[in-house]
């Protein structure tokens, strides 16, 4: 994976004290709250309902076993002992206090992570394909250009106050794991006709409030003009975008109101002009040198022969366990999804345990996918036994990786100040209800992800079942949606109706679930379903008990 | 209010006029309203000439003119409106700008090392600005990962250079 | 029965972010502790006073919430202001409802 050199260990080293000037300037009062939020804000650092949040990035989700060490520390000696892996693959601290956050930042700058740009109007933490390196449909390791964008994007003077937060994805496989369709710009590597690789760019996508599905840029950029490329696509729309509406400052807004291809002219201008200047090209000596550093490991030649075990074992391989590209190796997922748990918290004991288990069996690096999980790479199928009871001792080997248990959950109203309702209580009473292991793999694939509020960093547009928690009058409601998806099939989710109350959700998506078990035909996932059938039959079925008390009551 | 460039304070040699203000003798520094309105006679004049762009006044709207001012002002109404970095960056890489591009309006110390690498030179500051604080914001981060209109060295040519 | 518009002013502490009530004289931890105006114009007098605390950068964004009189005593009428005064619902051994015996 990719180490800092002397010139990134000085950048953050130099940012850290930048920020310790700038807290230290806020509690002399010599910057408003006005002022200093934004900067804060593009340090990671929120004031949530009960103390500061800060957010860590995890560059394209790829953590090694030291890093994971430091995190555990951190949430031992500055939080409560545990930390909330999210959706665009960071991990938070709940429980922070202002005066602690120059301490924890030059912590995590003695093992090369930051918290730069991890919120505030300016490009976000840069996330990839989970699988990358390991997933045997990709075209090649879509990390390289991932810290290729990482360093471009960081403090980047033109663009750290733009209108509003931009989200940068980029993947390499057919089989979308990143979600690329809903950024606001997405690189797929591709190849063309004669096979040469190059990028794809997407541009426009995202959720909140106007979700949207990225459109197509440009079929093929060479892969050395892909910063020109990109600057290009920012450059507009720092220029061009809104600024008199915070709703509408999106470059998804942009796009809809002049249209792609006046959107693609404006860009394709600033990009002749960007790369006949030349400074931003991307030499391939430049690609190679980083992408040596994210090199599989050396992998034994073996066979594969994947062990045979005990029924809990096995039911874990059946959901956690994925192809890997070299033979005799395996992908595991290690969900943080066990039943009434929070999804994508970890304790420090889980993290340090987890840390132990990579030093134990020589793995170096550990992924956090966007699905609020962490996944094991590269893993010896032999090894599989001694790592699945490791995980049991640890609570982290739930066998539920993509089935409706494994739901996606924003913090919600329980921390974020954002939030009109709880998304976690939610969450964990769907998780009980399903908790049945052989009915969960009955349902199959099913993506169910839950946002306490329109914000939508609980993906629930692109939930196969979406929750939306809404605030009526004080009260929490949810609404469902239907139809969401976030890999390649993209989909916004179409919103059923009137939301459920909280005790009554629970009731809503079963009933949905057992509509689809009864519909399904053979092979059919819920989605191609409700593909099928559409939303008549769901939406009836969802509120019939509502409609049952009306008419009896 | 104080003016600043890279080698401290110095006087602003500039009279902001409003857009009715009668015009005086002397460099100005005009809306670009009242600059379309008066182009004539405010270039027949022989004396320097500075425009200010609001920021959403891309300076594309100053066309083959923007050769004849000696000081071009961007405007930030608000400092988290960020359009004017990419204003700076445009009147230096596009058009070759070579006078004086100033910073008005509200923006913090925090902005400053950005702006100059965009391409501002010049900041017009509270009267209590302290100059260590401009010190400080051009020496807290010494090495930058993007190219950018001040054509400093970027870390990958550092690297390069090892 | 109407509600009566009960109303208790809160912040956030500038250096650690915890959740302070004010409690006629200087901010409080918990709830239990704050005081309880019952006509706005006190309430709107404390809110515009309670300026000089963010001022003195003390305290981070005051304001006013509305809160009734339950079976257990106080209790706020939004479940954010529950939520605040106590912790999180999902996590009851941190936060107030951990740390302070009587909210």
């Amino acid at each position: 994976m990719y180490r800092y050199d002397e010139f990134d260990s000085r950048f953050v080293a130099e940012r850290v004290e930048q920020f310790r000037h700038q807290i230290a300037r806020r509690l002399s009062g010599a910057l408003t709250e006005d002022q200093f939020k934004p900067l804060r804000l593009m340090n990671g650092l929120y004031l949530q309902l009960h103390a500061y949040m800060l957010r860590v990035a995890i560059p394209y989700g790829t953590l090694a076993g030291r890093q994971l060490r430091k995190l555990a520390h951190i949430a031992r000696k500055y939080d409560k002992g545990f930390g909330h892996f999210t959706t665009r693959t960071n991990i938070q601290f709940n429980w922070i206090k202002l005066v602690d956050v120059p301490d924890i930042l030059a912590e995590l700058a003695e093992v090369e992570m930051h918290c730069i740009q991890t919120s505030g109007n300016c490009i976000r933490n840069v996330t990839a394909d989970h699988f990358a390196g390991a997933a045997d449909d990709e075209i090649e390791d879509p990390r390289p250009l991932a810290e290729i964008i990482r360093q471009w994007s960081s403090l980047h003077p033109e663009f750290v106050f733009l209108a509003r937060k931009f989200k940068i994805a980029v993947g390499a496989s057919p089989h979308d794991r990143a979600a690329l369709q809903y950024h606001d710009l997405a690189v797929e590597i591709v190849r063309d006709a004669d096979g040469r690789v190059g990028y794809k760019v997407l541009a426009g996508g995202g959720m909140g409030r106007t979700p949207t599905i990225a459109q197509v840029m440009r079929e093929f950029v060479e892969r050395e003009d892909i910063l020109s490329y990109l600057e290009a696509v920012l450059r507009v729309y720092n220029q061009d975008s809104r600024r008199d509406n915070l709703h509408k400052q999106r470059i998804k807004i942009l796009v809809n109101a002049i249209g792609i291809e006046e959107m693609r002219a404006r860009v394709a201008r600033e990009f002749d002009e960007i790369k006949r200047a030349g400074s931003l090209q991307l030499p391939p000596e430049e690609l190679a040198r980083i992408a040596a550093y994210f090199a599989p490991p050396a992998f034994e030649t073996l066979a594969d022969d994947m062990p045979v075990g005990e029924i809990d074992f096995e039911n874990w391989k059946k959901s956690n366990i994925h192809r890997h590209r070299t033979p005799g190796n395996a992908i595991a997922t290690i969900s943080l999804k066990a039943i009434g748990q929070i999804p994508g918290d970890a304790s420090a004991d889980q993290m340090e345990g987890l840390a132990d288990l990579m030093d134990a069996f020589d793995l170096e690096e550990i992924r956090v996918s966007h699905e609020q999980n962490l996944v094991l790479p590269h893993v010896r199928q032999k090894d599989l036994p001694a790592i699945f009871a490791r995980l049991k001792a640890l609570d982290l080997a739930t066998p539920n990786a993509g089935l409706i248990s494994d739901i996606i959950a924003c913090p919600g109203l329980d921390y974020c100040d954002l939030a009109n309702a709880r998304s976690i209580p939610v969450a964990q009473a769907i998780a009980r209800r399903f908790a049945d292991l052989e009915r969960q793999h009955d349902i199959g694939e099913l993506k169910l992800k839950i946002s306490g509020c329109i914000n939508a960093c609980g993906h629930h547009h692109a939930g196969h079942i979406g929750i939306l928690g809404v605030d009526k009058k004080g009260v929490e409601y949810y609404q469902l949606l239907l139809g969401g998806s976030g890999a390649e099939d993209a989909a916004i989710g179409q919103i059923m109706g009137p939301g459920f109350g909280a005790h009554e959700i629970a009731d809503a998506v079963e009933r949905v679930v057992n509509l689809y078990l009864k519909e399904r035909t053979a092979g059919e996932r819920f989605l191609d379903t409700y593909r099928r059938v559409g939303m008549e039959p769901f939406k009836y079925i969802a509120y019939q008990e509502q409609m049952n008390a009306a008419y009896n009551g | 209010m104080p003016l600043i460039t890279v080698d401290g304070f110095r006087d602003d040699a500039f009279a902001r006029l409003a857009d009715d203000a009668p015009l005086p003798n002397g460099p100005v520094l005009v809306s670009l309203s009242r600059f379309r309105a008066e182009r004539h006679a405010l270039t027949a004049r022989n004396a320097a000439l500075g425009v200010m762009l609001k920021s959403e006044e891309s300076p594309e709207r100053l066309g083959d003119d923007v050769h004849r001012f000696s000081l071009i002002a961007l405007e930030f109404p608000k400092f988290r409106d960020g359009r004017a970095f990419s204003w700076a960056r445009m009147l230096r890489t596009r058009f070759q700008f070579r006078g004086e591009i100033r910073a008005v309006g509200d923006f913090l110390v925090d902005q400053i090392a950005y702006q100059r690498r965009v391409g501002f030179d010049a900041w017009e500051v509270a009267e209590d600005f302290a100059l260590e604080d401009l010190h400080r914001a051009f020496s807290e981060i010494r090495n930058v990962y993007q190219p950018s209109a001040d054509r400093r060295m970027t870390i990958r040519q550092l690297r390069a250079a090892l | 029965m109407p509600l009566s518009a009960l109303k208790i002013l809160t912040a956030n502490h500038l250096r650690t972010g915890d959740v302070l009530y004010w409690q006629g004289t200087r901010w409080v931890e918990t709830l239990a502790q704050a005081n309880v105006f019952a006509d706005d114009a006190a309430a709107e007098t404390a809110l515009a006073k309670s300026q000089k605390s963010v001022t003195a950068n003390q305290v981070v964004t005051p304001y006013l919430f509305e809160v009734r009189q339950g079976k257990d005593g106080l209790q706020p009428i939004k479940e954010r202001e529950i939520i605040r005064s106590l912790g999180p619902s999902v996590r009851t051994d941190t936060g107030k409802q951990a740390e302070h015996v009587q909210i």
